[in-house]
């Protein structure tokens, strides 16, 4: 099932099939580690909801939900 | 000599061996983006001395925030002899992305695989020969924090061959589209053609804006998302390779100890109350006198006596007392009526110390028969003003270490991760937060720091409402109006106004952010995506090498800007238009007493101008000195509170022994206060006025450096509008608070226009077409 990272709930696992949005955000993604194939984790949400936290390449990565919403995952 | 530049990852330890190599004593934290501005420094432990210039850290070299481009134009065009890539052995995989793009330029590489001891400690190896042969560049296992391998680090940099041809990992997916894009490099004779190559590809913008550029790049993508196959093209290549080099230890526990530390730091619902006890407990043991409220939360509760009460000192009135004999003078630095915070209590013993010094030196002076004006030079003048000062040191610093605790443990990162959701309602990422809490220690390096923001709306507006972030120096103008408020007007107690003044300069911050977000800066919220390292130990020295730092930048501070600016004012207090030298009762003839008097009128509305007694002037005199140093405020109060003291009941009591006592500020705002009349809303709001006026000159050179081109002469525009809005408040509230209605209009007004004008319903020039 593929979904964005953004609605993943918190402990479940995904690997991202493509990294949309535009320019800056996905220039970030990318350097950052986001690239099709990569697989992550949903560590947690910040106290207010939003931004969140992933594992993924070994660290851990936060980004906004509105930022996860641009890349695409299925859930393993 | 040779020029080798480090380049890495944000907190890979890129500082760390900065300092290792050239000794110097640059600032390590445990936040990405601690370096923001290329160093320099000398390597003197080889053969031959080598130039070490330590860049910015960054994820990649594609142009996202300022300081990228700082470390790419560097390493493209800086002609460096050499990079030393430092990669973080705990985290291969995002560390190597970059080194594969500092491969494709000509430039040579050598990479320096930090933290290899963590690794191992983690029972993980990686097979740096192994990673050696597969990149094609030196590899070296070092440890910066405790200097392992550096020598052979740089052995092995000196021999490296002084050419190199850039190679690329993505040879078999781009085969001819780059040798297409590296001919059209060539042909010009630019340096590292591949590199530009592969950015072209990329649709760099930098590149992009090279001459013909972008019709040549559409030609060559035909359609295809190339920028992603590149960045998959990176990591699926070091991913395969690192399953060779790198083997994991199978059997790990789920959770480790920075995971454990976490839970509870970023909980659901203990995460912003923790933040704020953390926060309380920093301000309470850098400036309570009243340790861990041992003597009750308010005055009436307090059951501890005082020494007047033991019978150890004679009060003297006025807030002074003589103690018994030096023990109990030793004793009063820990303990008066209360338990002191260890802020104070370092302050304390800093000002025993002092005030023996200049006691000591006005005696000798007046028993080898100096004359009155040259006692009076040296004793009030310089050592009043810089004493004044340097007293204040202790608690600097103690505010310092904590904060630098934080930073260095990681914590401050997860503060950015809890707080971005409330910073992004005013318009600001969470790492908005962190120029903004190092604004509490100094404005310089905050607004440095703030090219971490890749958006200019925000950086524009975080550097503008930095100073509102109370900043060491300030720190003085705080504590010692605070005391001379509790000495004389009985206002609560010192910790409380301190932190009440540092709550202030926040919410001004968080209104003008606000503001300027709606108005002048308005724009999309700046994106959040960014690392949050594991949890460390801070280290020791790292700690220690922060604190000298400070210590030294504040104290040749006092020695030189600090010290010019008292002589000066003492010297303008004490001679006439005529030259005249005038002794100490009539100031009020002096230069500075008139230029003072011109100037005081502007500050009527804010409560400290023409309304104040005889020497009201001295307040505007103060505010004026701030602008070049804000410890001269304090400084100035303190050369001047001996003259005041002089004038004895002349001036409405001013306590002489007080003030001829002068070293601890409290008593010289307060000797200022008896002798002006000034009211305590008025002194508020001469406090409110320092903390959101134009910072020190300083900090104004700075901001001019960093803010986009024209902005500087509307943000000191916008400092002078907020001091002086800020403080009318405060003073009119204070003192009519009936006033607070009239504000409270006027902002709703201001408020209902801002909101009508952004949602297009109201347009200020209809009104004038309709007249036409």
């Amino acid at each position: 099932m593929n979904k964005p990272i953004s609605q993943f709930t918190v402990g479940e696992r995904g690997k991202v099939t493509a990294v949309n949005g535009e320019g800056k955000i996905r220039r970030r993604l990318f350097d950052m580690g986001v690239t099709a194939g990569v697989e992550f984790t949903m560590r947690k949400k910040a106290p207010l909801g939003d931004p969140i936290e992933i594992t993924l390449r070994g660290y851990e990565l936060t980004l906004r939900k509105s930022e996860a919403a641009c890349a695409e995952a299925e859930v393993l | 000599m040779k020029t080798f530049a480090l380049a890495g990852n944000p907190n890979c330890g890129k500082t760390t061996l900065f300092n290792a190599l050239t000794g110097a004593t640059a600032h390590v934290g445990n936040w990405p983006g601690v370096t923001v501005d290329k160093r320099e420094g000398v390597y003197k432990g080889g053969a031959e001395s080598v130039n070490i210039v330590d860049l910015p850290g960054i994820y990649s070299l594609s142009p996202y925030t300022p300081e990228e481009v700082i470390s790419r134009n560097y390493i493209l065009d800086g002609n460096p002899d050499g990079i030393i890539n430092i990669v973080d052995a705990t985290n291969l995989e995002r560390n190597l992305y970059l080194t594969t793009q500092l491969l494709e330029t000509d430039v040579p590489v050598i990479i320096a695989l930090n933290m290899m001891d963590e690794v191992e400690k983690q029972g993980d190896r990686i097979d740096a020969s192994r990673l050696e042969s597969l990149l094609g560049v030196p590899v070296v296992e070092i440890s910066a924090l405790k200097s392992k391998g550096i020598k052979q680090l740089m052995d092995r940099a000196a021999a490296m061959p002084s050419e190199r041809k850039g190679t690329t990992v993505l040879k078999g997916i781009l085969d001819k589209k780059l040798e297409t894009a590296c001919a059209f490099y060539s042909e010009d004779g630019v340096k590292s053609p591949l590199f530009h190559a592969v950015k072209l590809l990329e649709n760099d913008e930098l590149e992009l804006g090279r001459k013909g550029a972008k019709q040549f790049a559409d030609s060559l993508s035909s359609g295809e998302d190339l920028e992603a196959v590149i960045a998959d093209g990176r990591y699926n290549y070091i991913s395969e390779k690192l399953s060779c080099v790198k083997v994991v230890k199978s059997d790990k526990s789920a959770l480790t100890v920075s995971d454990k530390i976490d839970r509870v730091l970023t909980h659901r619902i203990w995460a912003i109350p923790i933040f704020a006890v953390i926060l309380f407990f920093v301000f309470h043991l850098t400036f309570s006198e009243n340790l861990f409220f041992l003597n009750g939360f308010t005055d009436k509760m307090g059951w501890m006596p005082s020494l007047v009460d033991l019978g150890l000192s004679t009060d003297l009135g006025g807030g002074e007392q003589e103690y018994n004999n030096f023990g109990v003078e030793v004793l009063a630095v820990f303990y008066d009526g209360a338990v002191y915070s260890p802020g104070v209590i370092l302050t304390n013993f800093l000002n025993l110390f002092l005030d023996h010094i200049s006691d000591g030196v006005v005696t000798l002076m007046e028993n080898g028969g100096a004359a009155q004006w040259a006692t009076g030079l040296v004793g009030d003048g310089i050592l009043g003003g810089i004493f004044a000062v340097l007293g204040f040191l202790p608690q600097i610093l103690t505010l310092f270490l904590f904060f630098s605790i934080l930073e260095d443990t990681g914590y401050m990162a997860r503060i950015a991760f809890v707080l971005d959701r409330i910073f992004r309602r005013f318009g600001l990422s969470g790492r908005a937060f962190m120029p903004m809490i190092m604004g509490f220690g100094c404005s310089l390096p905050a607004t440095i720091n703030t090219r971490t923001l890749a958006d200019e709306k925000e950086r524009t507006a975080t550097i503008r409402v930095i100073p509102f972030f109370s900043c060491g120096a300030k720190l003085p103008i705080l504590t010692a109006c605070g005391g001379a408020l509790c000495a004389t007007a009985g206002m609560g107690n010192v910790d409380a106004i301190t932190f009440g003044m540092y709550a202030l300069g926040i919410c001004t911050a968080v209104i003008c952010v606000l503001l300027m977000r709606n108005t002048t800066l308005k724009g999309e919220t700046p994106p959040f995506i960014m690392e949050l390292p594991a949890y460390r130990m801070p280290g020791f020295k790292n700690l220690m090498l922060h604190l000298w730092d400070k210590t030294k930048h504040f104290v040749k501070k006092a020695f030189t800007i600090i010290f010019a600016s008292t002589v000066i004012i003492w010297l303008f207090s004490h001679l006439s238009w005529s030259w005249d030298y005038l002794a100490d009762e009539n100031m009020n003839q002096s230069i500075l007493a008139s230029l003072g008097m011109l100037i005081q009128p502007i500050f009527t509305p804010l409560g400290f101008g023409s309304q104040l007694g005889t020497f009201g002037w001295v307040f505007a005199v103060a505010a004026i000195t701030g602008l070049i140093a804000k410890e001269n405020v304090i400084a100035t109060f303190g050369t001047l509170a001996g003259c005041i003291a002089a004038l004895g009941a002349n001036v409405g009591g001013a306590d002489a022994g007080g003030a001829l006592d002068a070293i601890e500020g409290a008593s010289d705002v307060a000797a200022m206060v008896t002798a002006t009349g000034i009211t305590g809303a008025g002194l508020i709001a001469f406090i409110a006025f320092n903390m959101t006026t134009i910072p020190c000159f300083a900090a104004c050179a700075t901001a001019k450096a960093e803010l986009p081109r024209g902005k500087f002469k509307w943000t000191l525009l916008f400092w002078v509008v907020t001091s002086c809005f800020v403080s009318s408040l405060v003073y009119t509230v204070g003192n009519w608070w009936w006033t607070v209605f009239i504000w409270i209009a006027v902002i709703a007004a201001a408020v209902a226009l801002i909101v009508l004008r952004n949602i297009g319903k109201f347009d200020i020039t209809k009104i004038f077409r309709r007249r036409v």
